[in-house]
């Protein structure tokens, strides 16, 4: 009898023995059909012949990189410099992903902290309030916010009539205007992911820290960001990825005066250019600049687990 | 022989039946976004028991690369304009019919059969017609508008409220009109002028967007904008103390066209929607709502005489109208390089 019952949970174990390959499948489909395969598709048009007028020719061709990287002039046959046009529009889309990034993380922080230290019910219906607005579609939430903003817009009216200015102040189509928008559209992707690394945080920590006379600054910088860290380099890779393709913010509110990264592929495929390889070739490079961030992440997140551990 | 004519009698009978069975079927229209009186499709739905869906683009390259990138056979027609059908045509992404198939065809005005695009209308069929120039704010400017240095060399008071169209066919059909060179030019003087011409202009710009060109006009966030003469009444409707410029220089003409698309799913009833199309009421609805002009013989009796009389739809005797042209794949190449550095 005790024998049977011993050999009870190694039979529930055999059961799945050998199977394991096939219990993946859902998952490497899923992988295979949402990842590899699309991802596979771009690679390999990024290194074919356009067509002229969209598509492609099944033929090998580097132009696609070569147009990214090599400036030959406008029409095409001076001898060949360093392009800076591509790398211009790609840093003004890196510089301003990282300004929203920073200024998330500056609101978000605190935020987090705030909504992580109150009471049960408070708690959650802070985080429901956060999560609010992003019921409503993206575009309808950045339309609203030039219409919020715009010269002859509430913003500007209740300025004026508080008499804090004169003037109205011209918002829609500079960067302050793009800044907030990211900054709106991405900031619950900086609150939730800290908000559930503070929440675990344990805060006799602090305490025991304080009894041990460690000054305000130090128990932040030695004993909380350490804890919650994790939660910040999630929050910052939420906010930075998807702002460095974001293209509705600089859109409707920077003007479209000047291309995002977003805006440049998207002329390759939907504008006049017409040229497929050229936008997979900028997306493959814009995948490889994630791709990097994201390691940097794996293996600050693998430090963390060992110095843990 | 009498055997073969009875076979024949009974397939025709057949395949009548069966375009009976595809007319209580559907219709799947791909058109430009703001074109389209919902009443309209309503009186189609009703008069023939099709249903009807509609999905909507902001640009004829847009449709043409949606089309290109697999959703050819999904639609049964689009919209394209004029430059557009041509290239359509040269793409085979159009499929043709004949005269007898559109019982209405003797209803497209003389002067829009034999177009330059398609000669003769075998795959498409007139929608709507109007111009594109800009529109200028009269509380903001009181001066001269009639001439394209409204756009690319502004005058101080209309520096930094202009909104140019993000279109590129247009802006370079504009810059050429501009600069007095014909369009799609290889002369690489004319080339870098046109490109130090964008460069130059581009700081007196706030934005450069379609979708919100009528938009801007009305709050104002732009005092001069590019735009489709249809959306400047709009403008003016909604508000806007706007005027519609017809540059000295020239400015663009263009047409939408109905075109039947290959692969048609429901050729029959996309048939059916033309010649509904071509009906002088139906053509009078459309242009009611979008504000151009209507290619079609009789239309005019049934426009609301508001519509008729809108400067926008009424260019000047000596107007300088031109089509946008398509240009050759190498001269192409150099607009896109433009085109870029302006956005750069």
């Amino acid at each position: 009898m005790a024998g049977a019952i011993s050999s009870g949970p190694p039979t529930s174990t055999r059961t799945y023995q050998g199977l394991g390959q096939y219990l993946m499948l859902p998952s490497w489909v899923i992988i295979g059909f949402f990842l590899v395969l699309p991802v596979g598709m771009m690679l390999i048009y990024s290194f074919l012949t356009k067509e002229f007028r969209g598509g492609v020719i099944w033929e090998f061709s580097l132009s696609a990189y070569d147009q990214f990287f090599f400036d030959r002039g406008l029409f095409g046959d001076e001898p060949a410099k360093i392009e800076w046009t591509y790398i211009t529009i790609f840093w003004r889309s890196i510089w301003q992903a990282a300004l929203a990034t920073v200024l998330c993380l500056i609101i978000g922080f605190p935020t987090a902290w705030f909504i992580a230290t109150r009471s049960g019910r408070n708690k959650a219906i802070l985080l429901f309030l956060i999560t609010i607005p992003y019921w409503v579609n993206l575009l309808i939430r950045t339309i609203s916010m030039k219409f919020l903003i715009r010269d002859t817009g509430p913003l500007n009216t209740w300025l004026i009539e508080f008499g804090l200015i004169s003037e109205p102040l011209h918002m829609v189509n500079t960067n302050f205007a793009v800044q907030l928008g990211l900054f709106y559209s991405y900031l619950p992707f900086m609150v939730l992911p800290i908000y559930a690394s503070v929440e675990r945080y344990n805060n006799s920590l602090s305490e025991a820290a304080a009894d041990l006379y460690a000054s305000k600054f130090v128990i932040l910088s030695k004993i909380v960001l350490p804890m919650v860290k994790p939660g910040i380099i999630a929050g910052c890779i939420l906010v930075f990825v998807p702002s460095l393709g974001a293209f509705l913010a600089p859109d409707l509110l920077g003007g479209a005066k000047n291309f995002m990264i977003g805006s440049l592929i998207e002329e390759q495929f939907k504008g006049n250019a017409g040229n497929w390889p050229f936008g997979a070739a900028a997306s493959m490079i814009l995948l490889s600049m994630v791709l990097v961030v994201l390691l940097f992440y794996a293996r600050a997140q693998d430090k963390g687990g060992q110095n843990h551990g | 022989m009498k055997h073969m004519l009875k076979l024949g009698a009974s397939a025709l009978a057949l395949m009548l039946a069966t375009s009976t069975a595809h007319a209580e079927g559907k219709l799947s229209i791909y058109n430009w976004f703001e074109y389209m009186p919902k009443e309209l499709l309503d009186k189609f739905s009703a008069e023939h028991g099709i249903e009807v869906t509609m999905d909507t683009y902001d640009s004829n390259e847009s449709m043409l690369a949606a089309l290109k990138a697999g959703k050819l056979g999904s639609y049964d027609v689009s919209v394209p304009g004029d430059y557009m059908v041509k290239i359509m045509a040269s793409e085979g992404l159009l499929d043709t019919f004949s005269k007898d198939e559109l019982s209405n065809f003797g209803n497209i005005e003389p002067k829009w059969v034999d177009v330059s695009f398609d000669p003769g209308r075998k795959s498409s069929i007139p929608y709507q017609w109007g111009s594109t120039s800009f529109a200028v704010n009269r509380d903001a400017f009181s001066g001269d508008i009639a001439t394209t240095d409204m756009i690319f060399n502004p005058p101080a008071e209309l520096k930094g409220k202009i909104n140019v169209l993000d279109s590129q066919g247009e802006v370079l059909a504009f810059a050429a009109l501009h600069l007095g060179i014909p369009q799609c030019s290889t002369d690489r003087e004319q080339l870098k002028a046109v490109n130090d011409l964008l460069q130059n202009a581009k700081p007196h710009w706030a934005s450069i967007s379609s979708d919100i060109a009528k938009d801007v006009l009305v709050s104002r966030e732009a005092d001069v904008g590019m735009i489709w003469s249809g959306f400047s009444a709009k403008a003016r409707e909604e508000g806007a103390n706007v005027e519609y410029a017809f540059p000295k220089q020239g400015y663009v003409v263009w047409m939408d066209n109905v075109v039947l698309l290959k692969d048609a799913p429901n050729r029959e009833n996309a048939l059916k929607f033309m010649n509904f199309l071509l009906e002088p009421e139906n053509a009078a609805t459309l242009t009611n709502f979008a504000q151009y002009t209507a290619g079609v013989s009789g239309s005019g009796a049934f426009l609301n005489p508001t519509v008729a009389a809108l400067p926008e739809s009424n260019p000047p005797a000596d107007g300088n109208g031109v089509f946008v042209q398509a240009c050759s794949e190498e001269v192409q190449k150099v607009y896109d390089t433009i085109w870029t550095n302006l956005k750069k």
